[in-house]
């Protein structure tokens, strides 16, 4: 698969902070990519730099074939922005919204028309077509949005935490609709914290933190390599405690991360669950989970509150 | 080899014909609301020369005025001078700080083909046909009040579109450094407020201390009503070209300031 978009020592300053600080990475054209990391990781900076509305400070950013300091608009007018925000035009009607919006990108009013019946068959908003935007739920609100990015059927679609604040009823229906996009091969590149929607809908994914990246894989290959295949979270205090890290020793296949008053032991090899089983009998509080992408963000990232 | 440039700081703005895709967005939204929209720009210069120009005008003897007009007729040219005025900085100001902070409409205009300097001069040009609008219902409320002679109020609504590029460039570049919204309260209290009260349009301004009159030569306002004097009036002179090429070089000004400093502001 041919790469759209390669970063290359990328670089993002604003007074002195780094918020980019040297990154590469590049992404293959109809995959779904993601950028992983906590509030603060250079999520955003990066895709606004890639939306070319947020100037490179240092390094190579070429987006579908084009450099982003020398042709912003070309590159702009194959990009289909989902911003984290609400910033649609709230005293237009939903379709007025998509009928303004495609004339930013000097679509001819048939088009456009034809455009917009697609997709707010698409998203499920042609009973709504009419209405005015203050009268949307939240859900409808994103669906139009996403709507809204993809109305100059762009060659990439920018996802900035598109299911932020939706109910999951509501947010079930987005991952259908962008998983149902992929399928139709748009490349899509997604911001997220939440490491469910991540799993779901990435293909491959990096984890961000303080700027950097700190891997790169499939949602696959990273829960196997960073911690394996299940996760217990046991709460424990005191003596007991001792007790269960000193047993450590013996599991050969296990790892341990103490966070508070829990201990969150990794089982890397397949006979893992038994020995952790083995381990842990006498512990009053223990909780079984198949690991996640969550313990591998959490792993790399660290479990304190990141502010 | 790759040399690497050094970065020049002032960079060409980027404007192009996608301005117009902006003024388009902004005429859609206010044909949605013309309505609402319509009551200011009639309400007011209707009760403005009720109060002032007959209720006040009356008991002003028409000796002391220019010409021996009727105070009423002394105030409508500059009642359609100052209230465009009004309408062209307010859409500049609130209007557009409410678009750029509470809607991000221009977050998601830039993300699209339009540049930022194309937001901006749809947005300027945008606040001049507010300006515009506003002074043609102000000459329908002046007409029924028999207020117009000349043929050359015609050119009036001309006149207000190139006068309200300035002021709406002017309150742009205020609204680009504006943290709050509420801090525009400064602009239209010190900047605007003045203007309609000192700018000449109530009273002649030789009235004023001589230093205030040669300080009113400053605000952009006075330059305005001297324009629509003469086009209300029916007689231009070669005075009224200076005051015109005044007006271009201020809106000139801001216009440049509006666009480097709304870049400055926006892309980070």
């Amino acid at each position: 698969m041919a790469e759209i978009i390669r970063a290359r020592n990328l670089v993002k300053r604003f007074d002195g902070f780094t918020a980019v600080d040297g990154i590469d990475f590049s992404v293959r054209r109809g995959e779904c990519f993601g950028f992983l990391g906590p509030n603060g990781a250079g999520k955003t900076t990066t895709v606004r730099m890639i939306s070319c509305v947020s100037p490179v400070t240092e390094g190579e950013l070429v987006v579908d074939g084009m450099d982003v300091r020398r042709e912003p608009r070309r590159i702009k007018a194959s990009l289909g922005v989902v911003p984290q925000e609400d910033n649609l035009d709230p005293d237009l009607s939903v379709r007025q919204n998509l009928a303004v919006h495609a004339r930013y990108f000097d679509m001819s009013r048939d088009l456009a028309n034809q455009r917009i019946d697609e997709s707010l068959a698409l998203f499920q908003l042609v009973e709504k077509q009419h209405e005015p935007i203050w009268a949307l739920s939240t859900g409808l609100k994103r669906r139009l949005t996403i709507a809204r990015g993809l109305i100059n059927q762009p060659k990439i679609l920018v996802l900035d935490e598109p299911t932020t604040g939706l109910d999951p009823q509501a947010r079930h229906l987005v991952w259908q609709k962008l998983r149902y996009l992929r399928e139709q091969g748009v490349t899509m590149l997604l911001c997220t914290h939440y490491m469910e929607e991540a799993a779901h809908l990435c293909d491959r994914l990096v984890i961000m933190h303080q700027g950097r990246i700190l891997v790169e894989g499939s949602p696959a290959e990273l829960v196997e390599q960073y911690v394996g295949r299940e996760v217990a979270e046991v709460r424990v205090s005191g003596p007991q405690r001792e007790r269960v890290l000193a047993q450590m020793a013996s599991g050969p296949g296990l790892t341990v991360e103490e966070v508070e008053d829990v201990l969150y032991i990794y089982a890397r090899t397949p006979d893992g669950r038994a020995q952790m089983a083995d381990l842990l009998l006498e512990s009053e509080s223990v909780a079984y989970h198949q690991a996640n992408l969550e313990d591998v963000f959490l792993r790399l990232t660290g479990r304190g509150l990141v502010e | 080899m790759t040399i690497a440039l050094p970065r020049i700081g002032a960079r060409l703005p980027d404007v192009s014909y996608r301005a117009y895709r902006v003024w388009q967005r902004n005429r859609d939204v206010y044909l949605r609301l013309w309505k609402a929209e319509a009551i200011w720009p009639l309400a007011e210069p209707l009760i403005t020369l009720l109060a002032l120009g007959l209720g006040l005008g009356e008991l002003i003897t028409e000796a002391e005025l220019p010409g021996g007009q009727r105070y009423i007729e002394f105030i409508a040219p500059g009642i359609l001078a100052v209230f465009p005025m009004w309408a062209a900085a307010g859409e500049c100001g609130w209007g557009s700080f409410f678009r750029m902070e509470n809607q991000r409409t221009y977050h998601a205009i830039i993300a699209t083909p339009v540049s930022i300097e194309d937001v901006i001069t749809g947005e300027i040009l945008w606040g001049a046909t507010r300006g515009f609008i506003s002074s043609v219902y102000i000459l329908a409320v002046s007409a029924a009040f028999g207020l117009l002679h000349s043929p050359l109020v015609l050119l009036v609504p001309v006149m207000a579109y190139v006068s309200s590029l300035m002021f709406a460039s002017v309150s742009l570049s205020y609204t680009s450094i504006a943290r709050s919204i509420s801090s525009l309260n400064y602009f239209f209290a010190l900047f605007i407020t003045p203007q309609f009260w000192l700018g000449g349009v109530f009273f002649p301004l030789e009235r004023l201390p001589e230093e205030l009159q040669v300080a009113s030569w400053f605000v952009p306002a006075t330059h305005v009503v001297d324009i629509y004097r003469g086009l209300v009036q029916g007689h231009l002179n070669l005075g009224h070209l200076g005051d015109l090429a005044w007006i271009a070089v201020v809106a000139a000004i801001f216009y440049y300031v509006a666009l480097i400093s709304m870049r400055r502001r926006l892309i980070q």
